[in-house]
């Protein structure tokens, strides 16, 4: 009989009771006796001279415990925040990597950069005292975004980084490119801006920090997205105390996106403060807090060229990206734009030549780092925008020209110019349910429908493809990884056949109490609430790398798997010594251990409970107990990849774009529970729509205040802009390295969906001889585009 | 948010001696603007006097052949009337059309109108409909009412209590909104009042405003097309991030022509 919650079920989210009644626990619902609260005094200024600051007055003020600055931190030995990956430019010249302090200290760099910390009994008084820290600024120029930092004369973010230049990096081979542009029959050529994001996770960041004067240990609860990955960065670099010393605890997180991955230096502070003050420092942002200082998203402006033949074969890819960094490096931001971005480039297709050069920039703008897809959607925009143009331009079918230039499934495993290997993929089949599925030969007919009616009609691809589950350790390492990606995992029975399951992946939105709990079930048949999920807390589980990069299942699911290998093994021989058999001839049928050819059966609970009351075992032989760890270093990335069909309609009066339809075929190897696959579809293509339509990080170019500081000026998607989608999975394609043939899906939405909208704007717009359009399309970009295209309104 | 005192009264009156006794005294209405202004810290007054426990200042009633609505009628309510359906559709669906349900459920017509944003709908209401705004100690003429950006005609603690619109021939609103905050980034109100027709404009400039080219050319003929001709010149039009002052020059002739064509 199959589990009915097992593999393939549409197990509903065990998760989601608490969260819609009220009863998660945030890190902000965490309160302990003698808390203090903590607020920080910002920068007002993108860029100034910090020539002073008198706390005097601030300290006076009613319940105030501390007003602590940068140089309390540098007196105290605190360091600068560190960065986990290591990039080096062409000539071989490591990245520069100016110091970054959780607190400013000469010298601030972007608007909301913390100045101060005021500590005091209730978060009104930390409010009221920080109002009177009085801080003299010497204001100067700023550089604010990328291409203006990187003009001569430019105002420097850091007075030793020449030119705002962190690194000046490539990939692949620009001789084979030239030789292959030489022959081309036809160059496409594209300019293109990725816009910057904030990522808005429903939770603001928040944190408390806690130390036992009794035991010396520190604890840090926080909205972290990997705790274990907090307590090394916090633990080793900022802070210097020891893992034993130092509790992180990561509790329900409301979404991260990213934006939760990397070690803020409010963490620091209240860890670091809450020693000094003697009781716990709790901080939590406020929404105009988060805009201003959680690291935001994307940020590319890039130039690229795709060489072709007659046939449309595609022959080489030149790209060209300046991606802003902000003012400081974030944790894992050098990575983004170079080995999650241009390893990326070949997409589905078989360019046999391809060259990207990436300048990162430093800008007096809050931090850019990871953001869902992370380096993926940009390489994903680039590719399928150019490809749209290049079908634009020779007339071929888009549909058509992706297909003739797909790497064919039996080109699987396929060595991409840039350093990646697809290890499974079968490219034309995802267009070939997709095609029927949207209707793509009824196309025309619709958009003369629309036309009748007075609107533009258009029709959009994506065929992307992504490298998730990140990574293996060696190939990170040797990418400039300062950490290994693997990830670990318990599996421990309790006496009465009750299953804890300590996962190093966090949920903070991806369901994992559910999918994980689903992997137990279905290998040793316990009843799906008979298995608990603990995560996000480093004194209960061995290690964790966290979750980001569509990993969890790929490398977390993969750890539960080679744990529950082992509790397999040694529940075998538990078997074995209870009926009397030959180990070799336990075999595992439908969760139960047989002896092969009898009917002598047992199931994991009475093993269990064996284990734990070992009245007579050969000790020597067999230890008590049924609780494995493993640790699961992944062979490969793995590759979802899928066809992503937008179609929109426009009205030409006011340019406002509708998307009428979209259609999603994924491939993400094995699903283990569809409906959460299918919401994490929903959400990924929500936020990618809301990019192409809706979302812009705008900061004033002179001054470099953010204008979109909230939700009057900064455009989330909802639910009234997007349509019912159309989601379709198949699993011919399972991943080939990991044990349970999965792939990840958290961030396929938004790596496709952007690019198939503006395809599918582009081409409603093509009628006017539009031929690209930077994100987002807004109602005035649309119209003005429009305009600029018809020359009666033009001249009007 | 800084400290103050709450006041609930239960009369205008109780209220207006209330507004007398204290340093900086501030009427909350549905808090719309004002808690999210008190939050970010931006204004600090000493009590907050809330209208919400007042019986003269709800209900929606019909009066003298149009509509008196309360000043502390919150927009779902005007959105929701079968009365206000009836007698001046276009208004409740105005109303319907305000940011989205939590701030309909909250924000009232005394507050939107006396914190006079430019972006706000009911101002072309207040216009087009031949309003009277009438306080706790005068009446306004609707067209004296808005007076620039973020100003009103009120004097220093004077209480709206009540606006009094007519009811038109026809009439109908188009509104064309901001995709962040859901205000208008422009709403164009047609009324039709016998011969007269009034075409009141919001968003797009610093207060609302009436079109009279536009208002002449329907006058004369009351079609979509007879706005052909007309328009509303881009110069001194409020331009942002969202919208620049020429797309909205625009968006005043589409958003009448809907309006028009609304108006069957
Ligand atoms: C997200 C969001 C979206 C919105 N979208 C729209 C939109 O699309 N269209 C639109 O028109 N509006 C919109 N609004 C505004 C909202 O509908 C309210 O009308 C507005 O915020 C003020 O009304 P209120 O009742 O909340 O007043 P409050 O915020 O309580 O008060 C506003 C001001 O009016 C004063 N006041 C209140 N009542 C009186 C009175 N009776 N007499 C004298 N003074 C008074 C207060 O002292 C204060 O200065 C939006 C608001 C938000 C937060």
């Amino acid at each position: 009989m199959a589990n009915p919650n097992g593999i393939g079920a549409s197990v509903r989210r065990r998760e989601d009771a608490r969260f819609l009644t009220g009863r998660g626990t945030y890190t902000d619902d965490i309160n302990r006796p003698g808390q203090t609260h903590a607020v920080f005094v910002r920068s007002p200024y993108a860029h100034a001279r910090i020539t002073g600051i008198d706390a005097a007055e601030a300290m006076q003020a009613p319940g105030v415990i501390a007003v602590l600055t940068g140089a309390d931190m540098e007196a105290d030995k605190v360091g600068s925040l560190p960065c986990g990956w290591q990039i080096h430019s062409k000539d071989g010249s490591p990245m520069k990597e100016p110091p970054h302090f959780p607190i400013a200290r000469d010298r601030t760099r972007y608007v909301g950069d913390a100045i101060a910390v005021v500590i005091a009994e209730t978060r009104e008084q930390a409010k009221d005292a920080a109002e009177l820290v009085m801080v003299d600024y010497e204001e100067l120029p700023a550089a604010v975004t990328s291409l203006k930092a990187l003009e001569g004369g430019a105002p420097l973010v850091h007075d030793d980084v020449g030119g705002n230049v962190c690194f000046d990096w490539h990939l692949g081979d620009a001789a084979a490119v030239d030789a292959a542009f030489a022959q081309a029959a036809h160059v496409a050529k594209l300019d293109l801006v990725n816009q910057r994001l904030v990522p808005n996770a429903m939770e603001p960041r928040a944190a408390l920090g806690e130390y036992d004067r009794a035991t010396g240990e520190h604890t840090l609860t926080t909205t972290s997205q990997n705790p274990h990955v907090i307590r090394l960065l916090m633990g080793a670099f900022v802070l210097g105390i020891p893992e034993h010393k130092l509790r992180v605890v990561a509790p329900d997180v409301g979404g991260g996106f990213g934006s939760k991955i990397f070690h803020y230096g409010e963490e620091a502070v209240v860890t670091w403060a809450a020693k000094k003050v003697g009781r716990p420092v709790k901080w939590t942002a406020e929404r105009s807090e988060s805009f201003l200082t959680d690291a935001h998203g994307r940020d590319h402006v890039s130039h690229a060229e795709l060489a072709m033949d007659r046939d449309g074969n595609f022959l080489a890819l030149r790209v060209s990206t300046i991606a802003n960094m902000g003012a400081y490096l974030s944790t894992f931001a050098p990575s983004i734009p170079t080995y999650l971005y241009a390893t990326l480039l070949a997409g589905q297709y078989k360019t046999p030549a391809i060259y990207a050069e990436v300048k990162a920039v430093f800008t007096n703008t809050v931090p850019v780092d990871a953001y869902r897809g992370a380096g993926r959607p940009e390489a994903c925009y680039l590719i399928e925008r150019l490809v749209e143009v290049a079908a634009a331009e020779t007339g071929i079918d888009k549909a058509e020209l992706r297909r003739r230039n797909f790497v064919p499934a039996s080109a699987m495993p396929y060595q991409t110019p840039v350093a990646l290997q697809y290890d499974t993929g079968d490219f034309a089949k995802n267009l070939d349910i997709a095609l029927p599925l949207v209707d793509y030969d009824g196309f025309a007919a619709r958009r003369g429908e629309s036309a009748r009616r007075g609107k533009l009609r258009g029709i959009g691809f994506a065929t992307y493809i992504e490298a998730c589950g990140i990574a293996p350790s060696n190939v990170a390492g040797a990418l400039g990884a300062r950490a290994g990606l693997y990830e670990s995992a318990e599996v421990r029975f309790h006496p009465t056949g009750s299953v804890t399951v300590f996962t190093g992946s966090h949920s903070h939105g991806q369901g994992h109490e559910t999918t994980f709990a689903q992997l137990v079930s279905e290998r040793f048949g316990v009843p799906i609430e008979n298995v608990e999920i603990v995560h996000g807390d480093t004194s209960k589980i061995p290690f964790g790398m966290g979750t980001y990069g569509s990993r969890s299942l790929a490398v977390g699911g993969s750890a539960i798997v080679k744990a529950m290998d082992k509790v397999e093994r040694k529940a075998k021989k538990i078997a074995a010594h209870m009926l009397e058999a030959a180990e070799a001839d336990i075999e595992v049928k439908d969760g139960r251990f047989v002896v092969a050819g009898t009917d002598k059966a047992l199931t994991i609970g009475d093993i269990a409970l064996q284990a734990y009351v070992p009245h007579n075992f050969p000790l020597d032989e067999l230890e008590p107990g049924l609780d494995e760890q493993a640790f699961y270093d992944p062979k490969n990335f793995t590759y979802p990849n899928g066809c992503h069909v937008c179609e929109v309609e426009i009205d030409p009066d006011t340019g406002v774009v509708q998307v009428v339809s979209f259609a999603a075929v994924d491939d993400f190897g094995r699903v283990i529970n569809p409906l959460i696959v299918e919401g994490q579809v929903h959400g990924g293509l929500v936020q990618g729509i809301g990019q192409a339509l809706y979302e812009n990080c705008v900061y004033d170019e002179d001054s470099g205040q953010l204008i979109t500081g909230s939700y009057m000026d900064y455009c989330m998607p909802r639910a009234d802009d997007v349509p019912s989608f159309t989601v379709r999975y198949h699993e011919d394609q399972p991943c080939t390295h990991n044990p349970l043939g999965v792939k990840g899906c958290g961030e396929a939405g938004t790596i496709g969906a952007s690019a198939a909208v503006m395809n599918a704007v582009v081409h409603a717009l093509s009628e006017y001889g539009v031929t690209h359009l930077d994100m987002p399309a807004t109602p005035e970009r649309v119209w003005q585009a429009i305009r600029r295209h018809t020359p009666a309104q033009a001249a009007e | 948010m800084y400290a103050f005192t709450y006041h609930r009264p239960k009369s205008v009156a109780d209220a207006v001696a209330l507004l007398g006794q204290f340093e900086d005294p501030k009427l909350l209405g549905g808090g719309q603007t004002l808690l999210p202004t008190l939050k970010q810290r931006l204004a600090r007054p000493s009590d907050l006097i809330d209208l919400g426990q007042i019986p003269e200042l709800q209900g929606i009633r019909e009066e003298a052949g149009g509509l008196t609505v309360g000043a502390f009628t919150r927009h779902a309510e005007v959105a929701h009337s079968e009365t206000v359906r009836r007698v001046i559709p276009a208004l409740a669906s105005l109303a319907e059309g305000i940011g989205d349900r939590q701030v309909r459920n909250m924000g009232t017509l005394g507050g939107s109108i006396c914190n006079a944003d430019p972006s706000a709908d009911y101002p072309a209401a207040i216009v087009a409909l031949k309003a009277t705004v009438r306080t706790d100690r005068r009446e306004i003429a609707g067209d004296d009412f808005f007076t620039g950006m973020f100003e009103t005609a009120l004097e220093p603690g004077e209480i709206v209590t009540a606006v009094h619109f007519q009811k038109p021939d026809k009439a109908a609103y188009a509104k064309f909104r901001n995709p962040a905050s859901r205000y208008a980034i422009v709403g164009v109100f047609v009324a039709v009042f016998g011969s007269e027709v009034r075409v009141a404009v919001t968003g797009a400039g610093p207060s609302v405003f009436r079109a009279d080219d536009m208002e002449a050319a329907l006058a004369q003929d009351f079609r979509a097309d007879a706005l052909n001709g007309a328009s509303v010149s881009a110069a001194g039009l409020n331009a942002d991030i969202h919208a620049s002052a020429d797309y909205r020059a625009h968006l005043v002739r589409v958003m009448a022509r809907r309006a028009v064509e609304a108006c069957g």
